[in-house]
């Protein structure tokens, strides 16, 4: 058993300062972004994240272009842009596809210029892929109580609108006629998210941020029927895919090539993916073993049919 | 007539973007009354329902619940909109969808309970959906979410239930088992139901009242009342007929060449 164990966790694992660090922060982002994502899920606002993690790869750039800490420019630049789709309206599909499509481009042309101008004027060749790809292992400790802090904040803004934000998913027109401020929670429900890629985006880089907040949130929808349920199961499979990809990343750098280890994100992502494929393949499987319905459902009024 | 009803509509008129959508509509429902919003599509049934509903704000007239404006969050009235598009993977089990019925619209966290459970289960067996209250609800038919849609609206117990066209999409059995669980509940509870519908048929064996909406204006009264030629000719604005075959009505334009003006101009005292 001890064998088995020390074949997993490398020597000095459990020893190391920044490992201690990174699953502190992980866990917490994880379950945060986990249980944001299953709300942006409902909502179909999963492109919404996507713009708002290209976006904050513009602030992240940008912060570290003026020499200041990544997570600033990712938050303020995304609470920025969840403001701005706020205010043009992110219900209007086809504007929005357009709109988005327009400023994307340009933000992550943005991005490119300043980490270009960045890795120039600085030594740091490890920076751009810090931003775009993020390292769970270079987390300051000074910024450990900030991404704690924040992710708490955007967690209980969630936990408090849960049950307003699925009666507006559900039908805005009921939440409005039962005095629900729908526009309101909609965009503190927006900030949340823009605070949940933030911090994603320090853990597994802003490129890859939506992949935590989207993919455990679609993973538990597939399998858990009711919101807590999901909600609950989403957050397991963020923090063990984290988890797993910590202790992976750190195993990797005994890996070939030796004494570089492989980053983080490609682990977190890869199991994520990993784990949201097994769903879709178990979940088609069963369909295809049972009939759609019970065969009591088709009697009495014959007002079921197969959903 | 003019008894204090449960809901009184006086002299509503409504402009969206300056066009007129309803002019001059007056109506009052009482309590346990069955009425139909009848009108074909586009005549502003939902816009009606809208402004009932505090959703929509009128440009003249009052809307009185009670004898007085309806407050911002009225627990007195339920509502079922049009035909919702649920996704199937929307978190939600039919009996979370009516849970949220009861404080849906609270902030903050609340933990399960019994009494809760119990209530949502005979709320459930009411509109007959207990069958499938574990199945989400974006995987239900249409008729299925219809029910489960009424049982969200009844659960916070409102004196009146707005349906915007439930029967709008359903097979005829859904059709007429929606129609028997409103009635019935409407009976039993003294709950008084506006539904809307483009046609009328379905609703003619339980509807108490009928408000008749074409051209932004209303024709209100008992059913056999309204739909009259004479009626519905002046309220189109233009001749139609009313047919009756089989205890079923349609309403059909006359061809063209026939004098709107002299159908207009018929005796109408049952508008008002």
């Amino acid at each position: 058993m001890s064998h088995l164990l020390r074949y997993i966790f490398e020597p000095g694992f459990f020893g190391s300062g920044p490992v201690h660090v990174a699953l502190a922060v992980g866990t917490v982002i994880a379950i945060t972004s986990a249980v944001v994502g299953v709300f942006t899920v409902t909502r179909g606002q999963s492109f919404a994240g996507h713009s708002l993690a290209d976006i904050a790869t513009t602030g992240g750039s940008g912060a570290f272009l003026i020499g200041i800490n990544q997570f600033w420019g990712y938050l303020a630049f995304g609470a920025g842009a969840a403001a701005f789709m706020e205010m043009i309206g992110v219900q209007r599909r086809r504007g929005r596809d357009v709109a988005t499509g327009v400023v994307l481009g340009a933000a992550l042309g943005l991005a490119a210029l300043f980490l270009y101008l960045g890795t120039q004027s600085s030594t740091t060749t490890g920076a751009s892929f810090t931003i775009l790809f993020g390292s769970m292992f270079v987390i300051t400790s000074s910024t450990v109580p900030v991404l704690i802090v924040s992710a708490l904040l955007a967690l209980a803004t969630v936990v408090v609108l849960a049950r307003v934000l699925l009666l507006s998913s559900l039908s805005p027109e009921i939440a409005a006629a039962r005095g629900v401020p729908v526009r309101a929670v909609g965009a503190a429900y927006l900030m949340a998210l823009a605070v949940s890629v933030a911090l994603s985006a320090v853990i597994i880089g802003a490129v890859l941020s939506t992949a935590l907040l989207i993919g455990p949130a679609a993973t538990a929808l597939r399998v858990a029927k009711g919101p807590v349920r999901a909600m609950a199961v989403a957050a397991g499979i963020g923090v063990a895919a984290t988890w797993l990809g910590i202790v992976l990343a750190y195993d990797s750098f005994y890996w070939p090539p030796a004494g570089r280890g492989w980053p983080v994100s490609f682990f977190v992502v890869t199991l994520i993916v990993g784990g949201y494929l097994v769903t879709y393949l178990r979940r088609r499987d069963r369909r295809e073993a049972q009939p759609e319905m019970p065969p009591e459902a088709l009697e009495e009024e014959q007002v079921c049919s197969p959903a | 007539m003019m008894t204090a009803g449960l809901l009184r509509l006086d002299g509503v008129g409504v402009q969206l973007g300056g066009r007129e959508i309803l002019r001059d509509v007056s109506f009052t429902i009482r309590p346990g009354e069955f009425t139909g919003l009848i009108g074909p599509n586009g005549a502003g049934k939902t816009t009606l329902l809208r402004i009932i509903l505090g959703l929509q704000p009128v440009t003249r007239g009052s809307v009185l619940i009670d004898g007085a404006p309806r407050p911002p969050r009225d627990a007195s009235i339920g509502y079922v909109p049009q035909k919702l598009a649920i996704e199937p993977d929307m978190p939600l089990r039919v009996r979370d969808v009516v849970s949220l019925g009861i404080d849906g619209h609270k902030f903050g966290i609340r933990l399960p309970s019994r009494a809760r459970r119990e209530l949502v289960a005979d709320m459930l067996a009411a509109v007959g959906a207990q069958r499938y209250a574990d199945a989400r609800v974006g995987e239900l038919s249409g008729g299925e979410q219809q029910r489960v849609m009424i049982a969200h609206a009844l659960i916070s117990r409102p004196r009146l239930l707005l349906l915007d066209e439930p029967l709008a999409n359903l097979d005829i059995s859904s059709e007429q088992g929606i129609v028997s669980v409103l009635a019935r509940l409407a009976r039993a509870e003294g709950i008084a139901v506006l539904l809307s519908a483009h046609d009328m048929n379905p609703l003619m064996p339980v509807m108490d009242r009928i408000v008749y909406v074409a051209a932004g204006r209303v024709a209100v009264g008992r059913t056999d009342e309204v739909v009259q030629p004479e009626v519905l000719s002046r309220l189109y604005g233009q001749h139609v007929d009313v047919i009756r075959v089989h205890g079923r009505v349609l309403v059909v334009a006359a061809p063209e060449g026939v004098d709107a003006a002299e159908a207009v101009a018929e005796d109408a005292s049952a508008v008002r």
